[in-house]
């Protein structure tokens, strides 16, 4: 019977627009703390960090007691005896010491691996996926020992086939590539893994088709795979490029804070590392993180155009 | 192929047979060349084990020692002296910043990916938009001003609160959780549990969070990991006394970096080891986690 009765109003209209309230704000509130997060974490760093880019700052004498000095900051990284263009080479280097062979690795064993080898894949992409997880430090240490100069494995296994002791971390052309072997020790897995992910999206019918028509392996590989495999390509490398730009771990336990013999190995993160914190000159860093932060933008988009400029036909 | 036609539509029903024959030859060079990426993967790892028990001495030597040895108590001493007895408790700190961060992370990143996947509110594109566009920057520029704010205004250097505070609730964590909740919870679920008067927070608690275990467990793991790696931003923040610093910072230290002829090698190997196993046994247990989750911010479209 007094379901028939209509409902008083007043308590629970109340409860009613509680509910409405909590209903209306949550997603508000849930989504709320990462936008807190970013403001104190984020937001204020970046302006801080590009208002120091423009200003003359040592942390030790205070907030406030900073001097404005333009674009001298830039100028002075820019400028031909500054150490910035000598790390940005150095960087761009062991960059594509390391970086164009893993892909080159990476894309042909992917490939293999999802043609022929598809019920190991587990197994394999687990042992492949090993060094990516690993630390950094720690892999690098270990490398460090088999590139010793009289005692280290490499140069035993040298030896053994008749070749001198070769002096991994002490020839200043040397350094980049010992420390790019590392850097593609740890990244190649990590992009067999990304490219296996890719070729699972690609139908197997088609490579029925070309087996059907004839087609061998390795024309597979070029006319089927790599055509399709293009948007992964494309966010594999970029993946490679950003972080290769800021490579900082595997050369600074390598080869210590000065990038080893003739500073071979001083990548920019670890100039701007120095710059920052050992020099404690906070603008003059500020202002070539953001240079830095500009090159990585500049190669994604030059990265992006390449990627684009074929992709129009499809 | 040319003799068979009749044949083909009565096998088109069942599966055709796999032409295994017909990799043969190329068989065994394929099975090489993953053989050796295989194995070049894990040689490191064999040798650190190795070294560890072998007695200083004796890492480096010619011929190399490739066998273990029985030095692993010797070496665990030696690491706990050359780490002042503090090796134990920067594995505690390294795993108290490494948990602190992943609970976090999953607390927040659900609850706003929750939130992005199953309300419709005013600006919420822009907003996640918005987030999206945070994981452009590269983290090298906010390294600086971090410490800064650190540093000037929060005073909060020198202390694990720097490494796990300011991730957590992080863009890739709720965009992450937002795809998964998407595909994976129908809207009619939050209705009716709306209906038999559940709160909002109740519905996350209650009944997104006990069907959302897979892609916890995905980000917690690549949380975990990532944070136990983190060496760049425990170097940055200072957590350099005996007392605070996390394990990749302390091998820092005992190595002086690899270059340093110095170094009781037993002692250091040992300490790589306790950095990497509980990587290695995390992903034995969870490796297809971290691989989709990892792989998980490619597959976008």
């Amino acid at each position: 019977m007094q379901e028939c009765v209509p409902l008083p109003t007043s308590p629970p209209r109340r409860r009613w627009s509680y509910d409405r309230f909590q209903q209306r704000f949550a997603p508000y509130i849930f989504t709320s703390p990462f936008f807190i997060l970013f403001l104190i974490f984020g937001l204020f760093p970046l302006g801080f960090s590009l208002f120091l880019a423009f200003h003359l700052w040592n942390p030790l004498d205070g907030l406030g007691n900073w001097r404005y000095v333009g674009w001298e900051n830039f100028q002075l990284a820019l400028g031909a005896p500054d150490q910035f263009w000598v790390s940005l080479k150095n960087t761009v280097w062991i960059g594509l010491l390391s970086g164009v062979p893993q892909h080159l690795v990476a894309l042909p064993l992917a490939f293999v691996i999802n043609q022929a080898l598809r019920r190991y894949q587990g197994a394999i992409s687990t042992i492949l996926f090993l060094p990516y997880i690993t630390n950094a430090v720690a892999i690098t240490i270990v490398f460090g020992m088999l590139y010793s100069e009289n005692l280290g494995l490499l140069n035993y296994a040298l030896s053994v086939v008749g070749l001198g002791p070769v002096r991994w971390l002490a020839v200043p052309d040397l350094v980049p590539v010992s420390v790019a072997v590392v850097v593609f020790w740890r990244y190649v897995g990590w992009n067999v893994i990304l490219y296996l992910s890719g070729l699972q999206a690609i139908s197997e019918d088609v490579y029925e088709a070309a087996t059907v028509d004839g087609a061998s392996n390795v024309q597979k590989f070029f006319y089927i795979t790599l055509p399709l495999l293009r948007p992964m390509m494309f966010y594999a490398f970029t993946l490679t490029i950003v972080g290769n730009m800021q490579l900082f771990e595997e050369p600074f336990i390598m080869t210590g804070q000065g990038g080893g013999s003739g500073g071979t190995a001083l990548t920019s993160a670890m100039h701007i590392y120095n710059v920052a914190f050992r020099d404690l000159d906070m603008g003059y860093s500020s202002a070539m993180a953001w240079l830095l932060f500009l090159a990585i933008f500049v190669l994604s988009m030059i990265n992006n155009y390449l990627f684009s400029r074929g992709g129009g036909r499809s | 192929m040319t003799t068979q036609p009749l044949e083909t539509p009565i096998a088109a029903a069942p599966r055709p047979p796999r032409q295994k024959s017909r990799f043969n030859g190329g068989r065994v060079g394929l099975w090489v060349f993953v053989g050796i990426a295989c194995f070049l993967s894990l040689v490191p790892f064999y040798l650190m084990f190795v070294w560890a028990t072998l007695p200083s001495e004796k890492i480096f030597a010619v011929p190399p020692n490739l066998w273990f040895g029985n030095a692993f108590v010797e070496n665990l001493q030696k690491m706990m002296e050359a780490t002042n007895n503090m090796a134990l408790r920067q594995f505690w700190n390294s795993l108290y910043i490494a948990t602190l961060s992943t609970v976090t992370t999953l607390f927040f990143c659900s609850l706003a990916g929750f939130a992005f996947a199953m309300y419709d509110f005013k600006g919420k594109q822009y907003l996640f938009g918005f987030i999206l566009i945070t994981m452009l920057i590269p983290p090298l520029v906010m390294d600086i001003p971090s410490f800064l704010v650190m540093n000037n205004f929060l005073k909060w250097i020198g202390t694990p609160r720097t490494l796990w505070v300011p991730g957590m609730a992080n863009a890739f964590g709720i965009f992450l959780m937002r795809q998964y909740i998407v595909s994976a919870l129908p809207k009619s679920l939050i209705e009716a549990a709306r209906l038999d008067g559940a709160s909002e927070f109740g519905i996350y608690t209650r009944v997104v969070l006990p069907l959302i275990r897979p892609i916890l467990a995905t980000l917690g793991v690549v949380t975990f990991v990532g944070s136990w790696n983190n060496f760049k931003g425990a170097l940055i923040m200072r957590l350099s006394e005996d007392s605070t610093m996390t394990l990749p910072l302390s091998l820092r230290k005992i190595t002086g970096g690899a270059s340093n002829v110095n170094a009781d090698w037993g002692a250091t190997l040992m300490m790589v080891v306790l950095t990497v196993i509980p990587l290695l046994i995390i992903f034995l247990f969870a490796s297809r986690q971290v691989i989709s989750g990892l792989t998980s911010g490619a597959v976008k479209d």
